[in-house]
């Protein structure tokens, strides 16, 4: 494995995106990525599948040593069928409310082997994490199985076609919530419920970010016990978006703070990755057919959203701060002194 | 009684079975339904999310099957038809509730647009893999009704039975459609309201003080109220006596399990629809159900060219299954064959009922597609030989 990479220091994700040029946003010849590809060309992803970006980028992460499991969801699919699929890792295909559980399974397995030099990567969507897999998520979360969970989020069920989940965000078309009647619901805030379980670290990560991404899965690796990434993912057919901006959908998202890019440690640590520059949400909105039919009136009430999740977000960074250390047994899996000071 | 015109889109259509059956069930008066994505079954939930709030009703997209199998039940106790949609892994899902419904006899509908199983299986291709499933699939003795269209127009048509059945004998109804039925276009016609028969729930005429939630009247069906009008209730998946109260005796289960069965049993000759063609002078009779029967009337239509007696008995209530019916056909076809999209399921009921009188000949298909007609026609011509 080529570890290029780790041996230097990560930079922060960069700051002050150029959106008149989104396109070429990061500088290509300073990006630290590992050049191990295990994620071959022969997938079934639709062009520019935010979902096989998310995916590419986690294996070159995790290395070789790693196990995937996937329930029913779009990659499910997009690996394409054996002996022609396209991961050069094992995959485990499992029931759709099973991911975690799964994964679960595997560790077990594994540590009865003392095989501990093995990642087991439970990989789902949206609906198979907010949605029908939750209980099997929250019972390993509050277990500490050893996992790492990532959920590609594309804010709907686009693998039967675009149908509402709790992870779509309020005002959206899907089939489900047709135009007339769109999502009146604000999405689910799952790192949040995750960091109520007392997880040891929980981060959210977007493609457009990867190498903010790669290293919160290093991160995630070196850590026993349960691991949660939430991965923003573009769905082009989904989002009703041009194909050629699936990159720039996403640095949308994180610019105009949809979706910030933070990490808590222990439950109870927050970190802020990236100060976003807080582009007008409208320019993320625009860009996505099933957005189209709001109204001013409700673009400001999504304005106004974002403000008030940033609000929450700093307070919760502040009181991570001011709180005292959580006493042992209140984090599953942490020892006294393993907090930074 | 006639119904409600609000929920009839009169005309001539030209639309899929997956709408239909959503047609069909807003005809039928069906105010609630609870469904979670899964191909081929979406796009029922897909017409519902936009045609029912036109309509005075409700869609909920839940979580999971197993959200949208209670749910139902949950609006049934609020006095509502209901219905939920899915298809394979999401009906395996939906097991424990099935019984739930069956024991405290909540009278719903669970569409299940058949796939390729088992698992994940083949999400976008027909099967008939789930007929014993819905038949014994929740633990515990019970008798469903299931009903198997062929067509866009039988999914509107059957899906107004089907609500009809559920609501008459209280229990649930399993409308066992296929992806080939689901996503197949053709012309539906929708009459008008006035010439469309709905069963409406047979609400009771006792009072408060006297109503008893299981007692039967005499017919074996219990009568219903709904939670908040007055009346004491008590719903339990729990063994449970005429008053709903639990009861754990040998006793009041015998007497329970009994009526369960019973309901439907003694009732078989009322929940009869076979269609037949030519099974007056057969020697070989066709047996089939679902897409696989619009397969087998070309074949039998080839044999019959050809001077052979081949008849067709194609089963559109598959359960309770018309065993008295094939056992009656069995005086005279010396051979039945049975083309199913599974590995031999209903076959296995029609050997059954035939008990040796004739011979019984499976014709398997594991699901992906359907039967080639010429299949059939071969084994008629082995048969007929």
């Amino acid at each position: 494995m080529c570890c290029r990479w780790a041996k230097k220091n990560l930079p922060r994700p960069s700051r002050g995106v150029d959106l008149a040029d989104n396109l070429v946003a990061y500088d290509a010849r300073n990006l630290q990525i590992p050049d191990r590809e295990l994620m071959r060309s022969g997938h079934l992803a639709c062009p520019g599948c935010g979902a096989a970006i998310g995916m590419r980028q986690a294996l070159k992460a995790l290395g070789p040593d790693t196990i995937v499991v996937i329930p029913a969801c779009c990659w499910a699919v997009i690996n394409g069928p054996y002996p022609y699929h396209s991961l050069e890792v094992p995959v485990i295909q499992v029931a759709f409310e099973t991911a975690a559980i799964s994964a679960a399974g595997i560790r077990a397995a594994l540590e009865i082997q003392g095989r501990n030099d093995v990642t087991v990567m439970a990989w789902a969507g949206d609906g198979g994490t907010f949605d029908i897999g939750f209980q099997s998520l929250s019972g390993a979360v509050e277990r500490n199985d050893d996992i790492i969970y990532v959920c590609y989020d594309n804010e709907a069920y686009m693998n039967t076609g675009i149908q509402r989940s709790s992870a779509t965000p309020y005002g959206a078309w899907t089939t489900t919530t047709p135009t007339d009647s769109p999502k009146a619901e604000p999405k689910k805030n799952i790192v949040e419920i995750l960091v109520e379980h007392r997880i040891q670290y929980a981060a959210t990560a977007c493609i457009s970010h990867p190498e903010d991404f790669i290293r919160k899965l290093q991160t995630a690796k070196s850590i026993r016990g349960a691991k949660f990434i939430h991965l923003w993912i573009s769905c082009l057919p989904g989002h009703k978006v041009e194909e050629r901006f699936s990159i720039k959908l996403a640095r949308l998202a994180v610019e105009t703070g949809v979706f910030p890019l933070y990490e808590v440690h222990s439950g109870t640590r927050y970190t802020i990755n990236h100060e976003p520059t807080f582009v007008d949400v409208a320019e993320y909105l625009k860009l996505q057919g099933r957005f189209r039919h709001l109204q001013e009136a409700d673009i400001d009430r999504i304005r106004h959203n974002i403000e008030w999740e940033w609000q929450r977000l700093r307070l919760k960074v502040e009181m991570g701060r001011r709180l005292p250390l959580p006493p042992v047994g209140a984090i599953a899996g942490v020892q006294p002194g393993r907090f930074e000071s | 009684m006639k119904a409600d015109p609000s929920g009839v889109l009169v005309g001539t259509h030209f639309i899929d079975g997956d709408h239909a059956a959503c047609e069909g069930a807003l005809a039928a008066g069906c105010r609630f339904v609870a469904g979670y994505p899964i191909t081929p079954s979406t796009e029922v939930v897909e017409r519902f999310a936009a045609r029912i709030p036109l309509v005075g009703g409700v869609f909920i997209q839940l979580e999971d099957e197993i959200a949208s199998s209670i749910a139902i039940q949950g609006a049934v106790w609020g006095g509502k038809k209901v219905m939920t949609v899915t298809s394979g892994p999401g009906l395996s899902l939906m097991m424990e509730h099935i019984g739930l419904a069956a024991i405290t006899e909540c009278p719903c509908v669970f569409v299940d647009v058949q796939r390729g199983g088992p698992s994940t299986g083949l999400p976008t291709l027909p099967a008939q893999a789930d007929m014993m499933q819905v038949k014994w699939g929740s633990h515990g003795d019970y008798e469903p009704i299931a009903l198997s269209p062929n067509s866009p127009q039988e999914c509107f048509d059957l899906m107004i039975k089907a609500f009809n059945l559920a609501e008459m004998y209280r229990v649930p109804v399993f409308f066992m459609m296929d992806e080939v039925v689901g996503h197949m276009t053709e012309r539906v016609v929708i009459p008008p309201a006035d010439q469309i028969e709905v069963v409406e729930r047979r609400w009771t005429a006792k009072k408060p003080a006297e109503y008893r939630p299981y007692e039967t009247n005499g017919n074996m069906v219990p009568d219903m109220v709904k939670a908040g009008d007055g009346y004491r209730i008590h719903i339990t998946g729990l063994t449970h006596d005429e008053r709903g109260y639990p009861s754990m005796t040998p006793a009041t289960q015998d007497k329970l399990v009994r009526r369960l069965l019973n309901k439907i049993r003694l009732n078989a000759d009322k929940l009869l629809d076979v269609r037949e063609e030519h099974t007056e002078d057969a020697d070989v009779t066709v047996i089939s159900f679902g897409i696989t029967s619009r397969v087998a009337t070309a074949a039998v239509d080839d044999a019959r060219a050809q001077g052979l007696k081949v008849g067709h008995a194609r089963l559109v209530i598959t359960w309770p299954f018309p065993a008295a019916r094939i056992a009656a056909l069995a005086e005279r076809t010396k051979v039945f064959l049975v083309p199913e999209l599974n590995m031999g399921q209903m076959v296995q009921e029609v050997e059954r009922a035939v008990a040796g009188r004739a011979k019984v000949v499976s014709i398997p298909h594991a699901g992906g597609t359907v039967h080639e007609p010429e299949t059939i026609l071969a084994k008629i011509m082995e048969a007929a030989r």
